[in-house]
């Protein structure tokens, strides 16, 4: 098992889940991946774990301050009707749920059937959300062709439509840079929103999303573990962990993260209805939110969005694990680089070039 | 039990204490009253509609709360400055002044929390950081150390000068064993939220504007000279408005601290200066930014100016003997000092941290209505808060505010009114 790291870190007295860490560059050999045995648990998941005293305890002291009372009212109000009563009931369990990342299958199951209840409630729709873990021997990679990609952006509305992103603000995980020609990757020269015919005369174009670094800095300083490398190597978010603080997004290098500065609002008809809980739902104001390689897809063994809409073909995806993957194939044979090395984040995205 | 009574009875004697004074005192906290009430109606605004009503954007995605937040901690941890050479070297011509301080570093922690929860996306789910029942990311986040140091300084703070007061209230001598292990932690301590504030910025290796060694130093060198530059305006007011006698001999002291650590501020500016533009880098285009604006995009730089000349100015009225020692001119380069630390260590150092992006994207960030009115809403919180440690403090110290021991004196001391001087 490869548990050698590729960067310092100090290990205070708290167990790494060092096994599930991939060190594998561009280098093999990272087949010998054994499935991560379960990581003992800490204090928080013993608070964690403790059925409900603490939290129904925690729950009944703030009744009163929260906006849980308007819940409590109507949920007790035995003139209010069914339905009521039971979105009150889901508002009020989804208010004091705990932390995804620390919760076991039968609990993530019971959120997103909460959820997927709500949205019936509310919209009178059905959804369809999954809870899918990270499967075992999967570590997912993507690669770019710088070559290739022509500006076109067919990825970055495929990437809007797919994900449920907020149709006011535009918000976009992906950005194409323009860059121009024999000026290499000067980056502050580029134009990252431009809106002319493409491929422009003397221009190359490069795309840049969360690259789902394998030592990330992001999910480091959350103050409340909101955003984690899951097993497969993607990172994710809690949409309804997040206390909104955006620490992450300073910490990030790669201009990886998005936040929700008012209410998302996606037309009722464009709504995506395929989820993922730690993927496309719907997000609420306040909270953090970026790429994740489309989740809900790439759990379901599909590419992401931005992948199958490329004209190009200037996008791969795959398993890093997997030696006969595409992905694998163009790491090993073709010269690939990625963004800001040095600082040693070790992004999962590569670029290279024909 | 009999503490509890006495406890009571301090908080019935004190709410006397602030309900009670002169026209000026009113007209004061109702100006403070009518600002704090703007501000959170501008909140329940940003509440209701999102962070969207602030300027703040994906670009740049802290603003003026945190800039406040940041520069505030350093008004925190200057009571330090003053609780030192009171306990520790027993220098008893700041005795005067400690609790000023520490009163001064209860206000400026309570606004640094205030500026953080209003800055906050989901100020509902804060919950989630409490150790125990939320997920507290500790050791990793620099921001759970931030929220340990900030509210065990608050906790000393609160605690030291009240035990102080609640002895002096009865008439009695502090223990000196009881208080002074509180007092020397609480000198640590002072550091230890400024530098781990610090952390938070210089632990980023995203942001190379934060990214340097000597920003944690720089932090403090900078907050010893606005702080204590604080307390001699406050001392000074109070001087004037009270009958709390302060020695010139305090106000001198302090100004000394002012000065040194405005001295050392500038040296660390140079050194900084020196390091982004002899042999400037890619990393140093956020200083350009913020110096001499980038692409045309100049939004800082008149007010990075502006401070770097008001520090100048304060620097050289503090450094020369003869202008330090004359009243008028002191306050004014104490004035004209924090202001300038104020935009150097708010707008100076936070936003350009995030210009140019991590692609080199430029994009600006102006402060919205609803922002400023927020903001103007916590200082004047601080302020109000302030007033009234103020306040009781003095009295106390002054020795107008006595526990009585029996309720027949209690009744007949209501009915004279606490404020009545010449019982003092």
């Amino acid at each position: 098992m490869n548990t050698e790291k590729k960067w310092f870190s100090l290990n205070l007295g708290r167990k790494k889940e060092s096994a599930s860490t991939c060190g594998c560059g561009k280098s093999g050999g990272c087949g010998s991946h054994e499935a991560a045995p379960t990581p003992e648990k800490d204090g928080f998941d013993q608070v964690f774990d403790v059925p409900m005293s603490r939290r129904s305890a925690f729950k009944k002291l703030t009744a009163s301050l929260m906006i849980g009372a308007g819940a409590v009212h109507s949920s007790c109000s035995v003139t209010a009707g069914d339905e009521t009563k039971e979105k009150a009931q889901i508002d009020w369990e989804e208010q004091f749920k705990g932390n995804y990342k620390l919760m076991n299958d039968e609990e993530k199951k019971a959120t997103v059937d909460r959820l997927v209840r709500s949205y019936e409630l509310r919209k009178g729709d059905k959804i369809n959300m999954s809870s899918k873990n990270a499967e075992p021997d999967v570590l997912f990679g993507y690669a770019f062709n710088i070559s290739k990609c022509q500006g076109y952006m067919n990825c970055v509305s495929a990437c809007v439509e797919e994900n449920n992103q907020d149709r006011n603000s535009e918000m976009q995980y992906i950005r194409i840079h323009e860059l121009k020609d024999g000026q290499g990757l000067k980056f502050d020269e580029a134009d990252d929103n431009y809106y002319h015919e493409v491929p422009a005369e003397g221009h190359f174009y490069l795309g840049t999303q969360c690259f789902h670094c394998d030592n990330p800095p992001c999910i480091e300083v959350c103050p409340v573990q909101a955003t984690w490398r899951e097993d497969d190597g993607l990172v994710v978010v809690d949409y309804d962990w997040c206390v909104g603080c955006r620490y992450c997004m300073a910490a990030c290098p790669y201009d990886g993260r998005r936040f929700n500065w008012s209410t998302p609002e996606v037309p009722e008809e464009e709504v995506n209805k395929n989820q993922h809980y730690l993927g496309n739902r719907l997000r609420k104001k306040g909270v953090m939110e970026k790429c994740t390689f489309c989740v809900q897809r790439s759990r379901a063994g599909k590419n992401p969005a931005c992948v199958d809409a490329c004209p190009t073909g200037a996008r791969v995806f795959g398993n890093l694990l997997d030696p006969n993957s595409t992905i694998r194939w163009v790491i090993e044979n073709k010269k690939v680089f990625r963004l800001k090395e040095d600082l040693g984040t070790e992004p999962k995205f590569w670029y290279y070039m024909d | 039990m009999a503490t509890f009574k006495v406890f009571r009875s301090l908080v019935k004697d004190s709410f006397n204490v602030i309900t009670q004074g002169s026209l000026r005192y009113h007209l004061w906290m109702g100006a403070l009253t009518l600002v704090m009430l703007i501000g959170m109606y501008c909140y329940s605004i940003q509440l209701e509609e999102g962070l969207s009503v602030t300027g703040m954007h994906d670009r740049v995605s802290w603003g003026l709360y945190i800039s406040n937040f940041t520069f505030l901690v350093g008004v925190a941890a200057a009571a330090v400055m003053l609780v030192m050479p009171t306990y520790v070297l027993k220098d008893m011509d700041f005795k005067q002044a400690v609790l000023i301080g520490e009163g001064l570093a209860v206000a400026a922690l309570i606004m640094c929390l205030a500026f953080v929860v209003a800055d906050m996306g989901g100020p509902s789910v804060l919950w989630h950081m409490i150790p125990g029942i939320g997920v507290f990311n500790f050791p990793n986040s620099m921001l759970t150390w931030d929220v340990i140091v900030l509210n065990g300084y608050l906790f000393i703070n609160i605690t030291v000068p009240l035990y102080i007061l609640f002895r002096h209230y009865q008439g009695k001598e502090a223990k000196k064993n009881v208080y002074v292990p509180g007092a020397l932690l609480s000198v640590f301590w002072a550091v230890g939220i400024h530098l781990v504030t610090a952390f938070l910025y210089q632990g980023l290796q995203a942001r190379p504007f934060w990214n340097n060694a000597l920003l944690g130093p720089r932090f403090l060198a900078s907050a010893f000279a606005a702080g204590p530059a604080l307390i001699i305006i406050i001392l000074a007011i109070i001087r004037s408005s009270t009958d709390f006698k302060i020695p010139d001999k305090t106000i001198r002291k302090i100004s000394i601290i002012v000065t040194v650590a405005a001295q050392i501020n500038l040296i660390m500016l140079g050194s900084e200066l020196f390091k982004e533009f002899y042999a400037p880098t890619h990393h140093s285009e956020s200083a350009y930014y913020l110096f001499f604006g980038l692409h045309g995009k100049n939004a800082l730089v008149p007010w990075i100016w502006t401070s770097i000349c008001l520090n100048l100015i304060a620097t050289t009225i503090l450094t020369i003997h003869i202008f330090r020692r004359n009243n008028i001119l002191l306050y004014f380069a104490c004035f004209i000092l924090f202001i300038a630390i104020w935009v150097d260590k708010g707008f100076g150092l936070i936003i350009p941290g995030f210009i140019p992006g991590p692609y080199g994207k430029i994009a600006e960030y102006t402060p919205t209505g609803i922002e400023i009115a927020v903001t103007l809403g916590i200082w004047a919180l601080g302020a109000f808060i302030f007033t009234i440690l103020a306040k009781t403090a003095i009295a106390i110290e002054t020795g107008r505010l006595r526990y009585k021991e029996t309720a027949v004196v209690k009744k007949d001391h209501y009915e004279n009114t606490v404020l009545d001087t010449d019982k003092a």
